[in-house]
């Protein structure tokens, strides 16, 4: 068991690596970090930029083989390069991915909780008034993009603000700039701005994780090991919650870790729009502005995500359900 | 005088069970799924609309109107225009047009792809099933987002849809081709697939006329949503300038236009938005109606009480 495990992490690691190095090296072919310097007013002589260039390690005339060796010695020891500004990349990017996981964590924990009690409820009630209306409401949402469910609840929010004629609801940003106060109000100003981004995001992984969860709950329900349980005379209710519900979580929580590690680059747009600083949208910015070391460092993270997410699926997967040896 | 009659006429053949037949069968349990015939009407609609939208509103793709320009809904526009004075209605339609085609293409592609690569690892087994899970899981990690963002401003303009076609389909096979492997390694094992291999049949052969027509319902559940999917992607990317560009139009480029204005001109917004989430909810609607009456293993019908492990 743990020898697999090794293996697979090895194989993980080799993944993550090409997948970094592929990202790297279509940036540095593909985006022309020349462009944002001659474009600069006013523009800094030629010198000047090659100059700007080999300090960032970004020049265009050094042949692409020794950048990529210099980039990729600084990765193993954990420095990913500057960015175009010339800021550190791993610094900036730790920043980013605090602000991307606080948004997920939540909106993954917020939407997988709900998505999972009504799904598995509306499994119990197969067929009744609240089971069809679970899944007229997740099948809409599931249709509708994130984009656009962004978008809407952004003008919803306009709407509903301008009707009150104050700021009820924030809807760009991660907190007023300028604002100070004491901790707790600096608190409640970010939770305030949290508010909606973190709702767009609940709501789609809401629908997939309600969907997902009846149709789990709904092999176990007709099981024998719950009509055993409820013919020694446990109530149903408790047979229900104690021993079908159980087993129905295994897959979810599977699904639940492989998702959260998906959602980092899944909540790009809602970063995007909202205006936050996270990971998506510092990847997006970072293609238009040029910036190979901060597209190849995002490419990093992300696969480190996904591959760290899908391990711990299997290890949490192998653990929870004894008839998977994985 | 007798009195027994004598039944003059031929006596009627007892029965014969008609020979079972797939298409036939498959097709009266597609119709006797309400979603799938609502989904597939409302999506013959939208294509309706889609050819011939542009065709009829008067206004040619891209064409200025400058006596109107941010109007609402009028005769002339139907569904407005916007801040150049371009009719609504002829973009959104001619839109819906290339959605629909990029997510019929990325459908065919995929899939078609996902059911090669995992019949043969499947079907073949050790190096190269190996050699092929390992690509899976590769194109898995692969950063998709960055190398769509990346090559669609590469290729923009120079067909640069069709590029984009291409890169979707090449990071949706994935999941889709293990499943297929599963089904395939089960498959294998049937009497028939023996049969066909004892008798000299090549492994492609076997693959193709044997293992995938066997799991071709699965299939084309599977790609019925893999349309939504690609066409939700393709709205996001465009949303932000990397996926479909000008001069190419898509639906979310029309939407992404509309959106800073959502609120000012609603109808810049909510026309194509309206298309756009119609079209996702009519295929969804057949994916999953299709994947109840055609996919053995579907939950729902499934009768309770056995478990899968």
């Amino acid at each position: 068991m743990s020898k697999f495990l090794a293996r697979r992490l090895l194989n993980h690691v080799v993944l993550v690596f090409l997948a970094t190095s592929f990202a790297y090296l279509l940036a540095a072919t593909s985006l022309h970090p020349r462009d944002y310097f001659e474009r600069m007013q006013p523009p800094p002589t030629p010198e000047a930029i090659n100059a700007q260039l080999d300090a960032l390690d970004l020049n265009d005339r050094t042949p692409l083989a020794q950048r990529y060796a210099t980039w990729v010695t600084g990765v193993v020891q954990g420095d990913f390069g500057k960015t175009i500004q010339g800021r550190d990349v791993a610094d900036q990017m730790w920043l980013k991915a605090g602000v991307t996981l606080r948004l997920i964590t939540v909106a993954t924990l917020l939407g997988g909780v709900m998505g999972i009690a009504v799904g598995a409820y509306a499994a119990v009630r197969q067929y009744r008034r609240f089971d069809k209306a679970a899944t007229a409401v997740s099948f809409l949402v599931l249709s509708v993009p994130t984009v656009v469910v962004a978008i809407v609840v952004q003008v919803l929010a306009v709407a509903v603000n301008d009707g009150l004629g104050f700021q009820l609801l924030r809807y760009s940003g991660e907190y007023s700039a300028g604002f100070d106060g004491t901790w707790w109000q600096l608190w409640g100003n970010r939770i305030h701005h949290a508010l909606l981004p973190t709702i767009v995001l609940a709501v789609a992984l809401f629908a997939a994780f309600a969907r997902y969860q009846r149709n789990m709950m709904l092999d176990v329900l007709g099981a024998d090991f719950v009509r055993t349980a409820m013919a020694k005379g446990l109530t149903r209710g408790r047979a229900l919650f104690r021993h079908a519900l159980r087993t129905a979580l295994i897959p979810t929580i599977t699904y639940f870790t492989f998702t959260f590690g998906a959602l980092v680059s899944g909540a790009t747009f809602t970063e995007k729009i909202y205006g936050w600083h996270g990971m998506g949208a510092w990847l997006i910015d970072s293609i238009f502005r040029h910036d190979v070391h901060v597209v190849a460092a995002v490419s990093w993270f992300m696969a480190i995500t996904v591959m760290t997410a899908s391990f711990l699926s299997d290890v949490l997967h192998a653990w929870l359900d004894p008839r998977v040896r994985v | 005088m007798s009195t027994i009659e004598r039944n003059t006429e031929p006596a009627e053949a007892p029965s014969v069970p008609p020979t079972p037949d797939r298409l036939r069968d498959v097709l009266r349990r597609l119709l006797g799924t309400r979603r799938v015939i609502i989904g597939l009407a409302l999506l013959a609609l939208l294509a309706l609309l889609a050819l011939v939208g542009p065709l009829v509103s008067g206004w040619e793709v891209g064409r200025r109107d400058f006596s109107a320009v941010l109007e609402g809904p009028s005769v002339e526009h139907w569904m407005g225009t916007n801040r150049t004075g371009q009719d609504i209605f002829t973009q959104a339609t001619a839109g819906l047009r290339k959605s629909l085609l990029i997510g019929l293409l990325v459908a065919l592609v995929s899939t078609g792809a996902a059911a090669l690569v995992g019949a043969f690892a499947g079907y073949l087994g050790k190096m190269t099933d190996r050699a092929l899970m390992w690509t899976a899981d590769l194109a898995l990690v692969l950063p998709n987002f960055v190398i769509l963002a990346i090559l669609s401003r590469h290729f923009a303009g120079r067909g640069g849809w069709l590029v984009l076609v291409v890169l979707l389909a090449a990071f949706s096979w994935m999941v889709t081709s293990k499943m297929v492997r599963g089904l395939t390694i089960s498959l294998r094992e049937r009497e028939y697939v023996h049969a066909a291999r004892f008798m000299g049949v090549p492994p492609h052969r076997i693959i193709l006329r044997h293992i995938l027509p066997n799991m071709s319902s699965l299939l084309i559940a599977d790609a019925t949503i893999m349309v939504s999917t690609a066409v939700i992607g393709e709205t996001a990317l465009s949303y932000f300038g990397l996926g479909v560009r000008p001069p190419d139009i898509s639906l979310g480029v029309v939407i992404a236009a509309g959106a800073p204005f959502a609120t000012t001109a609603p109808w810049m917004f909510a026309f194509p938005t309206a298309l756009l989430v119609l079209m996702v909810l009519a295929v969804n609607m057949i994916g999953d109606g299709l994947r109840d009456a055609l996919d053995p293993y579907s939950r729902t019908r499934r009768s309770p009480g056995e478990i899968r492990t």
